[in-house]
């Protein structure tokens, strides 16, 4: 037998995003203990690492898979379905191309030339700080909600995303510095590497990108 | 009357069953919204019920009962065979009752009250005659279907949005909580209270004139809100809740007017609901014992007590597990939202209670949530089961009509007759 009133609300999505950016912030925060393993040559602690990597990144596949299956177009929500979706994808692809950058630097034993171990820890380190402060922002979600997206709450969740676009952009620097090192010494290396390199420090970089769409898909929700 | 015995205790017997299942059933709706939004336990929730839907039932309750006892059926058509009233009321009370068994089975979402004016209408017309149907006061009960939840819904809408831009949205919301919710506490408290006095109380034999109810109504609500406000006051910030939810001790304000308003709730749902099944019960017991169709016997106390007994044990023996498990469903119905759905349900309904008019509780509480969503209150609501309430509504009418009819040529042709 079911209730009228239970079936009247529908599970709502918004803590289950917020669960859903915990554990993508929690497999990209994985990649520090997991460079820093590859940059010591330790392949078995870095399988280690990569395992739990890959179980969280399974995690948060499973939970964007159920998320989606309880939004049903007869939903009426206070923001449009649509972009609460988009969010949970930008969301999810934190945590995809961590498992990226870790696959590709363990599968290739990839050594990252000492010249550029110390930048290329710092830069991983400000995406993952990048993910964090969109972790950070996502969880002021159902403080969103409760204000009807207005007032007080709005100014906050506008700061917490400034912050993040500021992560965002210092990555970007990092990104192209880490570029030019890598130029300065690429004929010493073998090209091949040289091109695998390119593609980790693009892929690292990425995951600020995804953490600053994140902060989009937010003020998106703010418009509304 | 040599037959009076039987026809008491057969309608006493399916009266008290129908309340049993009102309290078992419908007042988990009133109730959960409460235990949901964690402002009270389930025990709490229980007690408040018991109490309220009491009160609500014996002290406002009396004017919808005497809608359903004589409102529908023109006694006048009935003079030269009373008997027929009584056959009509047993199968209207078998039919509703059968109904809501078989609709509850399947899940849908039925209301009691259309289900029991469906089998009323449906044996007068069918069983009686055409003209045997008040049809003015039919069309002005549905009319009221449609326009309740409406109303409801318009009134959660205002409410929720003024708690939004008074309070949520402001730089210190529990400042602002702490000194607008003993207004709320005082609205709902007025509310109830005056529509009680004004046209409940004249059926417990007390009358009271209009300004002494309105100061009446005000002291009442002051001295509410009073204590609300004491209770508020002890309310302190817990930064560990606080860190999770900026919004934790906001909403224990909430939850104090929450209580308040899980009162009238349940108040409401009593005023109007033991009508279902007292209603008829009141008609049988006044032509068994009058042996015409007495439309100037009063209403006796002991069958809107019985009605409020019914429904108290419906809800301690069963109603509670349903109060459990609809409340763990509905969490996203915090403090903040539930009242506003809760006190704009409970206006409507003791409003209608007053005035006479048997309306869906259940329906006119899903029209609330559904005022508190369109102010975008609700982080999701299911619009299929909002099409699923319509068609029921539609279904339950012609349904109950059906049954009552069948019910009621049975009755005529087993049950001895009156004279």
């Amino acid at each position: 037998m079911s209730n009228l009133l239970e079936n009247l609300f529908g599970s709502s999505p918004v803590m289950p995003l917020e669960q859903h950016v915990n554990i993508a912030y929690r497999c990209t925060r994985e990649l520090i203990g997991f460079i820093d393993a590859a940059l010591a040559e330790d392949w078995d602690k870095a399988t280690e690492v990569r395992k739990t990597i890959a179980a969280l990144e399974h995690e948060a596949d499973n939970l964007k898979k159920e998320i989606r299956l309880h939004l049903p177009k007869s939903l009426f929500m206070p923001v449009p379905r649509e972009d609460l979706l988009e969010l949970l994808l930008v969301q999810d692809k934190m945590a995809n191309l961590t498992k990226d950058v870790s696959g590709l630097v363990l599968g290739r034993r990839m050594v990252i030339p000492k010249e550029l171990a110390a930048n290329f820890r710092v830069f991983v380190q400000r995406n993952v700080d990048a993910a964090k402060q969109a972790r950070k922002s996502v969880r002021e979600l159902d403080e969103l909600f409760t204000t009807g997206f207005r007032g007080a709450e709005v100014k906050l969740v506008t700061s917490l995303i400034e912050t993040l676009d500021n992560i965002e952009t210092e990555t970007d620097d990092l990104q192209a510095s880490l570029r030019r090192d890598l130029f300065k010494i690429e004929d010493s290396l073998k090209p091949v590497d040289v091109i695998f390199l390119y593609r980790v420090i693009e892929l690292t970089g990425e995951i600020a990108n995804m953490a600053e769409r994140v902060g989009r898909r937010l003020e998106l929700l703010l418009s509304h | 009357m040599e037959h009076e015995i039987i026809y008491v205790s057969l309608a006493a017997a399916f009266g008290i069953f129908m309340a049993w299942g009102i309290g078992a059933n419908d007042v988990a709706n009133a109730m959960a919204t409460s235990v949901g939004s964690k402002a009270l336990t389930i025990k709490q929730a229980i007690l408040v019920a018991a109490v309220f839907e009491f009160l609500g039932a014996v002290l406002a309750g009396g004017a919808v009962t005497s809608t359903i006892r004589k409102g529908i059926v023109d006694a006048n058509q009935l003079a030269d065979s009373p008997e027929l009233l009584i056959y009509g009321m047993l199968a209207a009370l078998l039919a509703a009752g059968t109904w809501l068994l078989i609709a509850s089975s399947k899940g849908w979402p039925v209301s009691t009250t259309h289900s029991i004016v469906g089998a009323i209408v449906g044996f007068a017309a069918v069983g009686i005659g055409v003209d045997a149907v008040k049809w003015s006061k039919v069309g002005t009960i549905v009319l009221s279907w449609i326009v309740s939840p409406l109303t409801a819904g318009l009134i959660a809408f205002l409410i929720f949005e003024s708690v939004r831009r008074l309070i949520l949205q402001q730089e210190n919301p529990l400042e602002k909580a702490k000194k607008f919710v003993p207004f709320y506490i005082f609205l709902a408290a007025f509310t109830m209270t005056l529509v009680t006095i004004l046209k409940g109380l004249s059926h417990v034999g007390l009358t009271i004139s209009v300004k002494d109810s309105y100061l009446l109504a005000a002291a009442i609500a002051t001295l509410v809100a009073l204590i609300g406000a004491f209770a508020i006051r002890r309310i302190q910030p817990d930064p560990r809740h606080e860190k999770k939810q900026h919004f934790y001790t906001v909403e224990r304000v909430f939850a104090v007017l929450m209580v308040v308003t899980a009162c009238s709730m349940a108040f409401a749902h009593g005023s109007n609901d033991v009508a279902n099944a007292i209603g008829p019960v009141a008609a049988i017991i006044s032509v068994a014992k009058n042996g015409l169709v007495g439309e100037k016997a009063a209403l006796s106390n002991w069958v809107l007590f019985l009605g409020g007994a019914g429904i108290v044990t419906g809800l301690a023996t069963y109603g509670r597990h349903v109060i459990r498990t609809v409340g763990e469903k509905i969490t996203q119905l915090t403090p903040s939202r539930g009242f506003a759905a809760e006190l704009a349900a409970a206006t409507t309904i003791v409003i209608a209670s007053g005035t006479g008019i048997p309306i869906s509780t259940t329906h006119t509480l899903v029209g609330a949530v559904l005022g508190v969503g369109l102010a975008r209150g609700i982080e999701a609501i299911d619009l299929r089961v909002v099409g699923r309430i319509v068609v029921s509504w539609v279904v339950t009418i012609p349904a109950g009509a059906g049954l009552a009819i069948v019910f009621f040529y049975i009755f005529k042709a087993v049950l001895p007759a009156v004279m």
